[in-house]
């Protein structure tokens, strides 16, 4: 109860309070048919919020980068720009082209959105606000959100256009590469927290985040994490399946309106996404930094709500990928996949057995020290 | 040269030597080959560079001007012509097999003036469809729109080229060969891409990413701005040069200026030649700013991108402030400058110089040690020295391939002679030392700019000219170096106020036809790169 009062700025405070005062009143059924319903409008428009958010934050910070203004035009400091091109997206003509597999076209923005809207459910995004905590939920964001290349394959496909084409075949080359490094590095936390629901893992983490936890072998699993992490976004030095010097637009060049739409929202999500997914699994996701013994300390952080901490976490993370994008030239297809199977992939196959041998032999911050962390 | 002219009447016994400007030697189209071929191989002087090879149509005859000139020592020049009386089918030899260049040129020739030549590969027209009616520089031409009348339809592109060989026993063969073969993957990179710098259209073959071959289509903003010139005064004629290379926009006019004032014996006051010179080689600065930041926007980077145009925008201002133009500046007129220098002119420039060097340490910094940005230059897009020279590719791409090419070493013009500085060559011939090269020059031309911006004397800025310039008869050419190689400038004088013929030696038709050659087996990818390294402009092919 005196955490209640201690945390007065928690949403979970105000879903607690519905929940109870629904269940006063209405059947079961009702209760969760309601709070189903809430939940999905609740994410939905939180997906679309979040990707205008970052919309206008990339193009703001890109513009710092640069040596420019950015948007400042639409609203105060530009604010409403990404409202503006929002709805200028939904004005627009969808253009159908000609000798092209109408049905694949037309469904393949659904996949992209799909996937990232299925992984974006089962993120944490503060103490009590997580729609679905799976058992096994690491594997879950990890298997649909592996689901979007079937997008992007069919709509170079679909298009009928080369550079569509080529687009696509990169894409696909790029997807499947570097979501098995992306999935070993999160294996190899796995074996670390040895759980892998999410709350838990965040549980886990309350005095040691597993970054520091696994040390050397954490630090290199986080790299290589977000190494491959950035490249599923097709973001950075990697968007070479939307490469635009050499492919245009790559894989989307023939959509238009509201199904290009589809692809840059679920792009910057996907990015989204992939912080998240870091802060959660390797910085302690929405868990407020504690110490052991410290207590007023511990009181005072955690009076910042945990949803605070787990953007703030993220929004770092979003940074590095914005700076690391904006910085560096674009790999070649064949660095591309050397990088991923002679270097990243070896690396972490050694990374998990070393993770292995130090939960086995108790070489971890917590078993080393357990007073401190 | 006596050693030339010897070797000249021992090849050719009866060729016409006459000692004009330069050394010109007159041959029947069946010698011509021997000889070029005799003058490339000459050991202690190699004539092997085809500076220009321009089609001529002197009325008795149809015939083309060819500029050799030593690779050692561009200063050493050799012209040579021939011709064919008949008008209907005309065909004179290739040269293709020497000098690679000349490929490119003789079918623009075919395209603008009718003649075919035997034994080059491909005989398509450059520039100009294959149904175009009539030789547009032909002097009989007819002009007429309803001849050549605009096509709304869309018109499918036929990879076949026919090609007149020669067999062994001296028969001619018109045959056709196949572009492509037919199973090719064929992609347009062009007219319509972000990447080619312009309307460019490179039909490329691919074999998954690895490009197999390139077929190089011109001509999309092609105005016959050689047509053009033929009815236009001089001073009229001149501000078609900055719509060339648009970027060297200022050395291209410095270019036709010269040529006009050698030709008309007209003295530049000292003031104009500082003036002149300063721009110029601010000019390249701001051109090779505009080169980094599109070859690093090739590569990907965006950033870089930026920053290039953030320094270029500096110099620009200078232009503007100095005569109102920005790109196109309007400074060079026959006989001098137009504008004179604005007050703060030397206190603005003093205070670029530490900048864009400042800068030049953050572009180090920032991408030429960027180990993406390594993998994607260093070894790749590789011409040889060899090659550089054979398809005359001059500017930083040239000496990057370890040729020594600059016009201002050469042939020194306007106060290159008197100033100190260091010709950047680098013998690795990949994009990487295009690069490199280019950074290196502008520091260089702050170099330059340093030793004359104290020192500007007091003076006209423009020599009196008469509002129209009659040349006298005879043949001129000039050669500046541009910012992306040797431009030059021909005229065939009658004694009119218009030039009888006129033709821009382009740097970038260079650079782009050895781009079938440095991107095969390379990456899709290192061919938009390898394309950013050479930096070419099209509307300087597309004269």
């Amino acid at each position: 109860m005196l955490l209640n009062y201690s945390q007065p700025l928690e949403i979970s405070n105000l879903t607690t309070w519905l929940d109870t005062t629904l269940r006063s009143s209405l059947p079961e059924f009702w209760v969760l048919l309601i709070e189903f319903v809430l939940v999905a409008v609740v994410l939905l428009a939180a997906y679309a919020v979040i990707a205008l958010i970052l919309i206008y934050a990339e193009r703001k910070i890109t513009a710092f980068f640069q040596a420019r203004y950015g948007p400042n035009r639409v609203g105060k400091w530009g604010l409403l720009q990404s409202v503006a091109d929002m709805i200028k997206i939904l004005l627009k003509e969808i253009i159908k082209i000609n000798r092209s597999d109408r049905f694949l076209f037309f469904t393949a923005p659904f996949f992209m959105i799909v996937a990232s809207m299925g992984t974006f459910g089962a993120i944490a995004f503060g103490k009590g606000l997580h729609a679905i905590d799976f058992n096994i939920g690491v594997l879950y964001v990890t298997a649909v959100s592996s689901l979007g290349i079937i997008g992007v394959l069919l709509a170079g496909w679909s298009s009928n256009n080369k550079y569509s084409m080529i687009g696509a075949m990169r894409s696909g080359a790029q997807f499947v590469s570097y979501e098995l490094s992306a999935g070993f590095a999160l294996m190899t936390i796995v074996v670390l927290a040895g759980t892998m629901q999410f709350s838990t893992m965040i549980e886990g983490q309350r005095y040691c985040w597993n970054l520091f936890n696994g040390h050397i072998s954490s630090i290199i699993a986080f790299v290589i994490y977000l190494i491959s992490g950035h490249a599923e976004t097709n973001r950075g030095p990697f968007d070479l399946p939307e490469a635009e010097s050499e492919l245009t637009a790559g894989y989307h060049t023939e959509y238009s309106g509201l199904q290009f739409g589809f692809f840059y929202l679920a792009e910057y999500l996907n990015m989204f996404i992939i912080a998240a997914i870091a802060t959660t699994v390797f910085l302690g996701g929405y868990m407020p930094i504690q110490v052991h013994g410290w207590e007023s300390f511990n009181g005072i952080m955690d009076f910042i709500p945990s949803y605070v901490w787990f953007f703030g976490k993220t929004a770092v993370l979003i940074f590095l990928s914005l700076w690391v994008r904006w910085s560096f030239p674009r790999l070649r297809i064949d660095q591309l996949l050397n990088l991923e199977w002679k270097y990243l992939l070896p690396i972490n196959l050694v990374n998990i057995i070393f993770m292995v041998i130090l939960v086995l032999t108790g070489l971890t911050l917590t078993d080393l020290f357990p007073g401190l962390f | 040269m006596e050693n030339i002219k010897k070797l000249i009447l021992n090849t050719v016994p009866n060729a016409v030597i006459e000692e004009k400007q330069k050394l010109t030697v007159t041959v029947e189209p069946n010698q011509l080959h021997l000889l070029a071929k005799t003058l490339r191989d000459n050991a202690a002087l190699p004539m092997d560079t085809l500076v220009y090879l321009i089609g001529m149509d002197w009325g008795e005859k149809l015939g083309v001007n060819y500029l050799l000139c030593s690779s050692n020592d561009l200063s050493k020049e050799v012209v040579l012509k021939t011709g064919t009386a008949d008008r209907e089918n005309p065909l004179l030899y290739s040269v293709t097999d020497l000098f690679e260049t000349a490929h490119y040129n003789e079918r623009e020739v075919y395209a603008l003036l009718g003649i075919r030549f035997i034994n080059n590969p491909d005989m398509r027209k450059f520039f100009l469809n294959a149904d175009w009616n009539g030789y547009p520089l032909r002097k009989d031409y007819d002009a007429n729109p309803e001849l050549n009348p605009l096509s709304l339809e869309s018109k499918d592109i036929i990879d076949i080229a026919p090609r007149i060989t020669e067999t062994a026993d001296g028969k001619l063969v018109e045959d056709t060969v196949n572009i492509f073969e037919s199973d090719d993957y064929i992609i347009n990179i062009g007219p319509q891409h972000p990447s080619t710098h312009g309307v460019m259209h490179f039909r490329t073959a691919l074999d998954g990413e690895i490009v197999k071959k390139i077929d190089v289509h011109s001509g999309y903003i092609h105005r016959g701005i050689e047509k053009l010139s033929e009815s236009l005064t001089y001073p009229q004629i001149l501000h078609f040069t900055d719509r060339l290379d648009y970027l060297s926009a200022n050395i291209n006019r410095h270019g036709l200026c010269m040529c006009v004032e050698k030709a008309g014996e007209i003295e530049v006051p000292e003031r104009a030649q500082y003036i002149r010179t300063i721009m110029d080689e601010l000019n390249r600065i701001d051109s090779h700013c505009l080169a980094w930041a599109c070859q690093t926007n090739d590569l990907g980077a965006t950033t870089a991108f930026i920053y290039g145009m953030r320094e270029r925008e500096v110099i620009l201002d200078i232009f503007e402030k100095t005569c109102g133009g920005r790109l196109i500046i309007n400074q060079n007129v026959v006989g001098g400058v137009m504008f004179d220098i604005y007050n703060e002119f030397q206190k603005d420039v003093k205070a670029f110089i530490p900048y864009m060097r400042n800068k030049l340490v953050e572009y180090d910094r920032f991408f030429s040690h960027n180990v993406i940005a390594l993998g994607r230059m260093v070894s790749i897009g590789n011409l040889s020295k060899e090659d550089a020279i054979s398809y005359a590719v001059t500017g930083p791409a040239g000496r990057g391939s370890g040729w020594s090419c600059d016009i201002r070493k050469h042939i020194p013009y306007a106060l290159y002679d008197k100033v100190e500085f260091k010709e950047i060559i680098r013998t690795e011939g990949d994009s990487y030392a295009r690069y490199l090269n280019r950074l290196d020059e502008i520091e260089q031309s702050l170099h330059i700019i340093e030793q004359l911006i104290d020192n500007i004397p007091a003076g006209d800025i423009c020599a009196k000219v008469k509002p129209i310039i009659r040349l006298p008869e005879g043949e001129y050419y000039s050669r500046v170096e541009a910012c992306r190689g040797e431009f030059g400038v021909f005229i065939e004088s009658r004694g009119d106020k218009t030039p009888y013929r006129l033709k821009f030696r382009s740097p970038s038709m260079a650079l782009v036809s050895a781009m079938p050659l440095i991107c095969k087996d390379e990456k899709i990818s290192d061919f938009i790169g390898i394309g950013g390294s050479m930096d070419y402009v099209i509307p300087d092919i597309d004269r």
